[in-house]
């Protein structure tokens, strides 16, 4: 039996706008072995963002528990949050997120400035690797700016993989990329996963989720589906 | 159950464990991020870098009059001692110092027979009025004084000889010209000395020139006298017996006060002066003088570095303005900071060190322009400036605090950010 790295029980996530209530999670629970490709799917505001969020210790659920690598993330201090987010996981947004007028090198050295037991020799390495594996190796020292779209999002995941996370968060990662481009990423994150990453996609477009093993459904922050996806598909057959 | 992956690498990994940024990564994050805007850096820079250019100079242009109006009153001889008739008090109704009549040749003798302390002595009478040369005439003042005058007033003889006991004595029609009076009376003579001019229709043999003094703190013109002996001005030209002032010097600076003592003891005796009447004379030291005029320009100092001062503040509500501006424009470097493992203290310390990387270049910049331009205008307008390692080290200390108290709100502000609502923000 394969590593569970996240649990999840009873999620519930609650938001106040005025005096009403928005209950945007209604007690969602899932667990996730090492080594998935889990797309989570949903119509807009049905709660994607808000799971991936909590599941990124970005945000904390109002009630109920969520274990990530046999740390109870719902009793972390803020800092202690950002100590998860630093070395246990990596983000991968629908914008991209890099610096502007900063090198490709520079930008994914990012989090490592934020570990101080990475030495700067150490954190260049780390991060030509990362750029190398997402097939980057001869575009480190542009700026974003320089990059196309695809591109911009190969650094953006190289980001997230240069501090050997647990597992890979991607909200809507393909959300601002052409169909072209789309397969491209879609297939980077294929070739993640079989070199052992745990990934969670938020998406809402069906075809990507087949490129996953693993589907779950969203409607009205509460899960709808939970399926295997037998027949998934590699983008590069 | 939740089992966790049983990788080493993960166990070194432990995040709850206290990672702490090292100042060198937090000083890379900031001088990156403000590289990244150099044009929005300068221009954070520039109110720091005026405040304190200002700072520098003012405080030059006001120690440098302060030292140099000290230096001008110790010229005229740090040792000296004035007195002058009538009391030196104020509200009184005072009377016309020269028409009083109250010190005489006795105060003289009384001074050096008891004042211990003073070295030289001179009286003095001086008469306005023009004084005539051939064709030539020149408004000038003569002062009949002793022998010791030149002494004290620190003045010497650059042609010619000073007059002796035997002249004073004897009252002979002899005097010696300031600078000024000589180029006004004899503009094509080589030579005043063995000359004669004319004062109220006596003739004065000239025996001496002054060397030139140039003009006194006050502006006026030291070089524009003639000296006689006082004798001959009282009897020739004033027909009084009375003086009208007396100048003493004390052995040394420091015992200045000690010298104007003994001359108040000495008058008061001389003058018969009861223990419950006022002196009707007054003495005054030029450590007094000095010590007037160094409080005068040190309020001076305080006024120009206070101007220099608020445009310093202005800097720093410039810092802190355009921080807080570039925090809402950064609002995404932000969240993205805080999704990758900034901690609020992270983003709060690189803020923070923007704005004192900001303040203290821009300080270190404004020193340097602060130099430049004192030591400029020392030079090229002969202006007086002194800069002090007090105004650079102050400048200094004050950037950082202005960096620290202005960076701190802004900074705050961008660690208080929500990582999820700022990475939304458009
Ligand atoms: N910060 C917030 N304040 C109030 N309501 C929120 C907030 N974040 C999300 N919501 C609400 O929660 C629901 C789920 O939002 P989200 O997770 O962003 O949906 P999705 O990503 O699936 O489109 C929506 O109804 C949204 O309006
Ligand atoms: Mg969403």
């Amino acid at each position: 039996m394969k590593n569970e790295i996240i649990e999840i029980l009873d999620l519930k996530r609650n938001f106040s706008v005025g005096i009403e209530t928005v209950q945007a999670l209604k007690g969602v629970s899932f667990t996730v072995s090492e080594g998935e490709f889990i797309t989570i799917m949903g119509a807009s505001g049905s709660g994607k963002s808000t799971l991936l969020n909590i599941l990124g210790a970005l945000d904390r659920p109002t009630e109920g528990n969520y274990v990530l690598d046999g740390t109870n993330v719902g009793t972390l201090s803020k800092d202690q949050l950002a100590g998860i987010r630093n070395q246990k996981i990596g983000f991968v947004f629908q914008s991209f997120n890099l610096l502007a007028r900063t090198s490709a090198l520079e930008n994914v050295e990012l989090p490592l400035m934020y570990n101080s037991s990475v030495s700067p020799r150490k954190r260049k390495n780390l991060a030509e690797k990362a750029l190398e594996t997402v097939g980057l190796a001869d575009r480190m020292d542009h700026a974003p700016n320089q990059l196309s779209g695809g591109q911009q999002q190969r650094v953006a995941i190289a980001r997230a993989l240069v501090n050997d996370p647990v597992m890979v968060l991607a909200d809507e990662a393909t959300g601002n990329l052409d169909s072209k481009t789309t397969m491209d990423i879609m297939a980077l994150f294929q070739d993640l996963n079989r070199q052992g990453k745990t990934i969670v996609f938020v998406t809402h477009e069906h075809e990507i989720a087949e490129y996953s093993n693993r589907t779950i459904v969203l409607r009205d922050g509460e899960i709808v589906k939970d399926h295997a996806n037998l027949g998934r598909r590699a983008v590069l057959d | 159950m939740v089992k966790t992956r049983g990788l080493a690498s993960l166990q070194k990994k432990n995040p709850t464990t206290h990672r702490h940024m090292t100042v060198l990564n937090l000083s890379k994050i900031a001088v990156k991020a403000m590289g990244r805007n150099k044009m929005r850096t300068f221009l954070t820079m520039l109110g720091i870098i005026i405040g304190v250019t200002s700072v520098i100079t003012m405080l030059a242009i006001g120690e440098g009059s302060k030292e140099s109006i000290q230096e001008q009153i110790s010229s005229m001889g740090a040792n000296m001692l004035m007195v002058h008739p009538g009391s030196d008090e104020r509200g009184g109704v005072r009377m016309d110092r020269s028409s009083m009549q109250s010190l005489t040749l006795d105060d003289i003798e009384a001074i050096s027979r008891y004042a211990t302390h003073v070295s030289a002595l001179s009286p003095m009478v001086s008469s306005g009025g023009q004084v005539i040369a051939g064709a030539n005439n020149w408004p000038t003042t003569i002062q009949g004084v002793g022998k010791d005058f030149l002494e004290i007033r620190k003045m010497e003889v650059s042609e010619g000889v000073m007059f002796t006991d035997y002249e004073v004595k004897r009252a002979g029609k002899v005097c010696l010209l300031g600078q000024t009076v000589v180029e006004n009376l004899f503009p094509d003579i080589e030579s005043a000395v063995g000359q004669t001019v004319r004062f109220k229709n006596i003739p004065f043999k000239v025996i001496g020139v002054l060397a030139s003094k140039g003009q006194n703190t006050f502006g006026q013109d030291q070089d524009d006298v003639i000296l006689a002996p006082y004798t001959t001005i009282q009897k020739r030209i004033m027909a009084i017996t009375h003086i009208q002032s007396v100048f003493a010097s004390a052995e040394n600076e420091m015992v200045s006060e000690q010298a104007e003592e003994e001359i108040t003891l000495a008058l008061r005796a001389s003058h018969d002066l009861d223990d419950d009447e006022e002196d009707d004379f007054n003495v005054r030291s030029q450590q007094e003088l000095i010590k007037t005029f160094s409080s005068t320009s040190e309020m001076l100092t305080l006024l120009l570095g206070a101007i220099a001062g608020i445009s310093l503040l202005v800097g720093g509500i410039g810092i802190m303005n355009i921080m807080f501006v570039s925090v809402t424009e950064r609002t995404r470097e932000i969240g993205l900071r805080m999704a990758v493992g900034g901690r609020g203290r992270d983003i709060l310390s690189q803020f923070l060190m923007e704005a004192v990387i900001v303040s203290v270049g821009g300080g270190l910049i404004g020193i340097s322009l602060g130099l430049i331009l004192a030591y400029g205008m020392g030079n090229l307008l002969v202006w007086p400036v002194v800069v002090t390692n007090q105004s650079i080290m102050l400048s200094f200390l004050v950037c950082a605090v202005v960096g620290i108290f202005f960076g701190w709100y802004p900074a705050r502000k961008a660690a208080g950010l929500d990582p999820i609502e700022a990475l939304r923000y458009e």
